[in-house]
């Protein structure tokens, strides 16, 4: 394809964008204004199910079949990721570098900050039905606050803290009860993920039918995902290297 | 509460155009961290707190970390490139000084 068919190519194609886009927003309510008919809905539907955060009730209730696609994609990429950074051949993996210098200040404050961080995540993940949060924002604080190890400087804690096999069974635990949650839902009630469970009590820690069990699940996913993904970026710029010629 | 929205927005845009600027990709990684908890501030004052911690987990802490692994890397790579590319410049020129005196060396 020459210069001048892509530019046309890209010039339809941004043109239907604009128009799309332009009319989407000039129909959207205003800015700051009270009326929100899908808040409307979702709320009332979120607080019909007793799960305080709406959000989390959208997101593992009202329209989980969104969630578990967005699940695959982010397993698909991490699968992907991992594919691309394992080592050609050739280069071979070198032996773990001793640490360089780290201030004692963030020595101290990387592993003071490491049990509080997975204390933090797993919180989120508990109570994703009730307060801000949830499965994915709690696994990426589990993830991170493994990694306040590596902050800490010691790599070679944080490969023993995480051995990356078992992470990745542990992704795919995650992603895996997701799915199979969906198809318990299928089974008792006749519709993927619908929330079969007993809705319990408003605002107590089981609650909400089935929501924290997507958010346990996803947290387990996420959590494991993202720490194989950083595990394969930290090898490749750690431990990979060229081979001699 | 309109100014403060109005304050988050305008740290938002300058961030944003900030780490739009920085050229240096490994600066960038940083620049990017920051806008990110800009972006943080903001969703949090539009009362969004879910997404603000979406934000500030994967936006400032996860994909800022890939980013400056992933250029550190690259600059290894090309590093080491160089230096073989150095070496066997190195190479060369002693074969040639070597010859060059052998063939001075051939009428004698």
């Amino acid at each position: 394809m020459s210069r001048v068919v892509r530019m046309i190519v890209f010039a339809v194609g941004g043109l239907g964008v604009a128009v799309l886009l332009g009319a989407a927003i000039a129909r959207m309510p205003h800015f700051g204004s009270g009326h929100h008919p899908y808040r409307t809905l979702a709320v009332a539907a979120a607080l019909a199910r007793r799960a305080p955060n709406a959000v989390s009730s959208v997101n593992f209730d009202q329209r989980g079949f969104d969630t578990l696609g967005e699940e695959m994609i982010l397993v698909g990429s991490v699968l992907g990721a991992v594919a691309l950074l394992r080592p050609a051949h050739h280069e071979s993996e070198r032996r773990v570098p001793r640490g360089g210098r780290v201030l004692p200040a963030t020595q101290f404050a990387g592993y003071a900050l490491l049990p509080v961080t997975l204390a933090l995540g797993l919180d989120v993940v508990a109570h994703g039905h009730l307060t801000p949060g949830g499965g994915f924002q709690g696994g990426v604080i589990l993830a991170t606050g493994l990694h306040m190890a590596y902050v800490a400087g010691d790599y070679a804690a944080l490969r023993r803290l995480r051995p990356v096999h078992w992470y990745s069974y542990g992704e795919a635990l995650g992603a895996g009860a997701f799915v199979l949650l969906g198809f318990a839902g299928l089974a008792a009630a006749g519709a993927y993920m619908a929330n079969v469970l007993p809705l319990g009590t408003f605002r107590a820690l089981l609650s909400a039918g089935t929501v924290p069990l997507f958010n346990i699940a996803t947290g387990c996913a996420v959590a494991c995902g993202i720490v194989v993904l950083l595990a394969a970026f930290l090898r490749q710029e750690l431990l990979i290297g060229e081979d001699e010629r | 509460m309109m100014w403060i929205i109005a304050l988050a927005l305008v740290f938002v845009a300058v961030g944003g155009t900030v780490t739009a600027l920085t050229t240096d990709p490994e600066r960038q990684a940083v620049t990017l961290s920051l806008y990110g908890l800009l972006l943080t501030l903001l969703f949090f004052v539009l009362s969004a707190p879910d997404v603000a911690l979406a934000q500030l987990a994967a936006g400032t802490v996860v994909v800022p970390l890939i980013v400056m692994l992933a250029v550190r890397k690259i600059r290894h790579v090309r590093e080491g490139a160089e230096d073989a590319a150095r070496a066997e410049r190195e190479r060369d020129e002693a074969a040639r000084a070597e010859r060059e005196v052998g063939e001075r060396e051939v009428p004698r």
